[in-house]
């Protein structure tokens, strides 16, 4: 079975995970050697997906670290209250 | 940077039995997790942070309750999706929620946008304020279901089977949901970031 374009766009996602079997990522890849529409949008994706999850682009508040432990020494030092906060 | 699972419920142990105390440490490799689980949710970043505090007190409060059969990390999450959930139900009213349901099974949106050429963005190029505000945008402006799956595996690093745990639903709907953002999150993207750099070599400042 030859792969086109919109075969490959389906599986892109999981391509990107190593979530497609053997045969499938074989097709995939002779497909992409001479597409560079499919190269094009696998290399983006790839790009976007680093570039979102580097630590930078969602930061934590400034002092949201020392304000959670704050508030924690506050509750570890309360007495034992077995009341929860439904 | 997690702590090993075996270290982990040797902690948890302790805790349970009066060193209270190591708590802090027990959380402090998830507290950016917690945070953007309920940032995906609530998107207010004032709102998130009073959420992952509840969240984080609620785990301790109940921890006695945690039994090992999912991981802490997994079992933590959980904790923060409901806590975001009730926090975004007090502010909308429930009746919103189910709108968003429809959009999974609509088809035929999610492809990608077509380029034929895509030069790399380089991780140096975050240091920009407006790189990172377009790409806070993007993800912000996923549908809800989408944005969570999204945030669990891509941003966290969970695996299917802990987001499908996390969430409540099954793996092949973390798959699919998460297909469908990651190319919605490349059709939005891709013709704003090649506007963005115009003239990239002085733009990321490679002449440096
Ligand atoms: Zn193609």
């Amino acid at each position: 079975m030859k792969v086109d374009c919109k075969h490959v766009w389906e599986h892109i996602s999981e391509y990107i995970d190593n979530g497609v079997d053997a045969k499938l990522r074989e097709e995939i890849e002779r497909h992409l050697e001479h597409c560079e529409i499919c190269s094009a949008i696998l290399d983006s994706t790839r790009n976007i997906l680093v570039l979102t999850a580097d630590d930078r682009t969602f930061e934590l508040p400034v002092g949201y670290s020392e304000r959670m432990h704050k508030r924690l020494a506050k509750e570890l030092a309360s007495p034992e209250q077995d009341s929860d906060d439904k | 940077m997690q702590t090993s699972a075996a270290n982990e419920m040797g902690l948890i142990a302790r805790i349970l039995a009066g060193e209270k105390e190591l708590f802090h440490e027990l959380i402090r490799p998830y507290e950016r997790m917690v945070f953007l689980t309920l940032f995906s949710i609530v998107k207010n970043e004032t709102e998130a942070e009073d959420g992952a505090q509840e969240a984080v007190i609620s785990a301790y409060r109940h921890l006695s309750s945690f039994r090992g059969e999912a991981k802490f990390s997994t079992w933590l999450t959980t904790i923060a999706i409901n806590e975001g959930r009730k926090r975004l139900r007090k502010a909308k009213g429930a009746a919103e929620e189910s709108i968003d349901e429809r959009i999974e099974g609509q088809e035929g949106e999610y492809t990608p946008a077509p380029l034929t050429d895509w030069r790399e963005i380089p991780l140096e190029a975050l240091e920009r304020k407006e790189l990172r505000e377009v790409l806070r945008v993007a993800v912000a402006e996923l549908p809800d279901i989408y944005r969570e799956v999204f945030t669990l595996r891509d941003l966290e690093e969970l695996n299917v089977e802990e987001t499908a745990q996390a969430l409540g639903i099954n793996a092949g709907a973390v798959k699919v949901r998460l297909h469908r953002a990651r190319i919605l999150l490349q059709k939005r993207l891709v013709p704003l970031l090649k506007t963005m750099a115009p003239a990239r070599r002085s733009f990321f400042g490679r002449a440096r």
